[in-house]
């Protein structure tokens, strides 16, 4: 996250650039914030690469090696079509991520423009649009989810969409918070003095001001929705087998809990370390971005 | 006081029609015919037709959400599941209550644990208690529910057989679910207890009180605690919410009647009416789960209370009311 953050930094404004150097060297000094950032570039690397490093394919059955524990040949045993589950779970990395990333970047742009001409334009569209986001809020978002999967099916994509969308209200008020706090700012009244357009105050002015908590969300988004993602799929109302979700890998190794336990350690465990890794990051984030809140 | 809380209840009314109508659309969009579905395979088509008239599927969105509604408000009749010909409004009521109960122990139990663990990490901060209490409960934030679950279950069922992998009728089929939702608002309140009370710790207040000579204990519980118990408050709330809503994967797992495994079940069959029904319940509890939450705002804060112009104490002056009764010192 950092990182990125820091490229962007690099080729435009010299303050984000500080800002960014400022902000990793503090995150360094954080020792479990460094470690899930390094466990998080790892895990990307993985999702990315993951043609090439998985030992197996993810779906092809191999009859003769049913159930198996961890062996030389499979470190984390096969499932109950002789399936490998590292090589599953490596490529379940690249799903949970990339639903976690997409869905966060929906909600935060959807998200984002509500907020944003909520607190920008303020009395009467603000009124109408925080309104409608506060009676979001009361549907449960994974119940939200549920509604938009029951509709329009379970794919990839419409998990994506349906996690996404029922997680607009959170960045909106976000959003909607940090624009008002910084709107009646002089430097956003001197861009408009010299004819900056409201699009362009928004976008290239007050925006790259509120990055920091934005971030810190953002990380945290990616983490629920790795989690929304898992529970649906685990429940059968995620990806549909023989893709290798890990909550989907969960719920078919809950039938062998008995004599099969490895089945279900390995996913639980990714589930758990990515998401804490998440958390920690976020955490490690919003102390290094704001020395004000860290005690 | 009693205007803003007939506001705050007023406001009900928006929220539960807003939700419903946005769900009643979302449902709309769905694929396939109702009458279809309503009817079973291998219906003849006038068969179909005429299931369409009855059920009201021949009049635009709008018309139809209306008539839905107005059922639902006059006669508490949220229609018929699809399935099992088994008035929605009958299913949930009878499915409802665990879920509550699920959902209900779980933050009872998880404030209870976190709250104290909060408050003692915040008085001993940087400690190795505090150190051991923000680990877990990063541990019991990030590990979700079902994990806990079925890791639960492999222990205490399947290896000690101490407790039952599934049921919610006894005290000891209703521990582990109990215990793996719980986990999340235990870690939950836990932070926002120790972050809170670090806010007020350090207020020149306390240190006043401090001075004064005031017993540790009450200080801590009766006037820093008094003061960083708002957005504990909110949190909780908003857990409960949040639980209800997540309660079904837990559901599934130990195979508990609630509202969370019904409503799933309805998604798989395509049976819009219960999930309908299943979703607008929902969300009026977390809307009157949020009313409260408001309510207790004004109850406890006495700037709110005083801008409704009641001078009447919450709980807590009643508490120290108690104790002030005592012979001072000094």
């Amino acid at each position: 996250m950092a990182q990125a953050w820091k490229r962007k930094g690099a080729k435009g404004r010299l303050k984000n650039g500080y800002l960014a150097g400022e902000t990793f060297r503090r995150l360094k000094k954080n020792k479990i914030a460094t470690a899930s950032l390094f466990v998080l570039l790892f895990l990307v690397f993985l999702s990315i690469f993951a043609d090439w490093i998985a030992p197996y394919s993810y779906f092809e059955q191999n009859l003769r090696d049913l159930l198996q524990g961890p062996s030389k040949a499979h470190w984390l045993g096969t499932d109950q079509y002789g399936r490998d589950i590292l090589s599953r779970l490596i490529y379940g990395t690249r799903i949970s991520l990339s639903v976690g990333v997409v869905a966060v970047g929906l909600a935060l742009l959807l998200g984002g423009i509500l907020g944003a001409a909520a607190g920008y334009y303020g009395k009467r569209v603000d009124n109408m649009i925080m309104r409608c986001m506060d009676i979001m809020l009361s549907i449960p978002s994974v119940l939200l989810a549920l509604a938009i999967v029951a509709t329009f099916g379970t794919s990839l994509l419409n998990l994506m969409i349906a996690t996404g969308v029922s997680t607009i209200p959170g960045y909106a008020r976000l959003i909607r918070a940090e624009i008002l706090s910084n709107k009646d700012q002089e430097y956003v009244e001197a861009a408009r003095a010299v004819g900056a357009g409201d699009f362009e105050i928004i976008t290239k002015h007050i925006l790259p001001n509120c990055m920091a908590p934005i971030l810190v969300q953002a990380t945290f988004g990616v983490a629920t929705a790795i989690l929304t993602v898992a529970g649906l799929s685990f429940v059968g109302l995620g990806l549909q087998p023989p893709i290798p979700e890990w909550g989907s890998m969960l719920s078919e190794a809950r039938s062998y809990i008995r004599d099969y336990a490895y089945m279900l350690i390995s996913p639980a465990a990714a589930i758990a370390l990515t998401v804490f890794c998440l958390n920690a990051l976020g955490d490690g984030l919003r102390d290094a971005l704001d020395p004000k809140l860290k005690d | 006081m009693i205007k803003y809380i007939l506001k705050r209840i007023l406001f009900l009314i928006p929220t539960l029609l807003f939700v419903s109508f946005l769900v009643y659309a979302i449902l709309y969009a769905a694929p396939g015919d109702p009458a279809q579905l309503a009817i079973g395979e291998g219906a003849t088509q006038a068969a179909i037709e005429a299931k369409r008239i009855e059920l009201g599927l021949d009049k635009p969105l709008l018309m139809q959400y209306l008539s839905w509604l107005k059922k639902a408000v006059l006669h508490f009749d949220f229609g018929t599941s699809y399935r099992s010909d088994i008035s929605v409004a009958y299913q949930i009521q009878s499915y409802f209550p665990n879920t509550l109960k699920l959902a209900g122990f779980s933050v009872l139990a998880g404030a209870a644990v976190g709250i104290p663990a909060g408050i003692l990490a915040s008085v001993k901060q940087a400690s190795w208690f505090d150190n051991l209490v923000m680990s877990f409960a990063m541990i019991g934030m990030s590990v979700p529910a079902f994990v806990f679950a079925l890791v639960m279950i492999l222990i205490f069922s399947v290896k000690l057989r101490w407790l039952p992998p599934s049921g919610f009728s006894t005290v000891k089929e209703m521990l582990l679910p109990v215990i793996a939702l719980g986990m999340q608002p235990m870690a939950i309140c836990a932070r926002m207890t120790r972050s809170s009370m670090l806010e007020v710790i350090r207020q020149d207040y306390i240190r006043t009180i401090r001075a004064k000579g005031q017993r540790e204990f009450d200080l801590i519980v009766f006037h820093a605690f008094k003061n960083a118990l708002m957005p504990i408050l909110t949190t909780i709330g908003l857990q409960f919410g949040a639980l209800i809503g997540g309660a079904f994967v837990t559901e599934t797992i130990f195979l508990i009647p609630g509202l969370g495994r019904l409503l799933v079940s309805a998604v798989t069959n395509r049976d819009y009416p219960l999930v309908l029904g299943g979703v607008v319940c929902v969300a009026a509890v977390v809307a009157v789960t949020n009313l409260f939450i408001d309510l207790a705002y004004a109850f406890v804060d006495p700037r709110v209370r005083a801008q409704f112009g009641s001078t009447r104490g919450g709980v807590f002056s009643w508490l120290r009311h108690g104790k002030e009764k005592a012979p001072k010192e000094g």
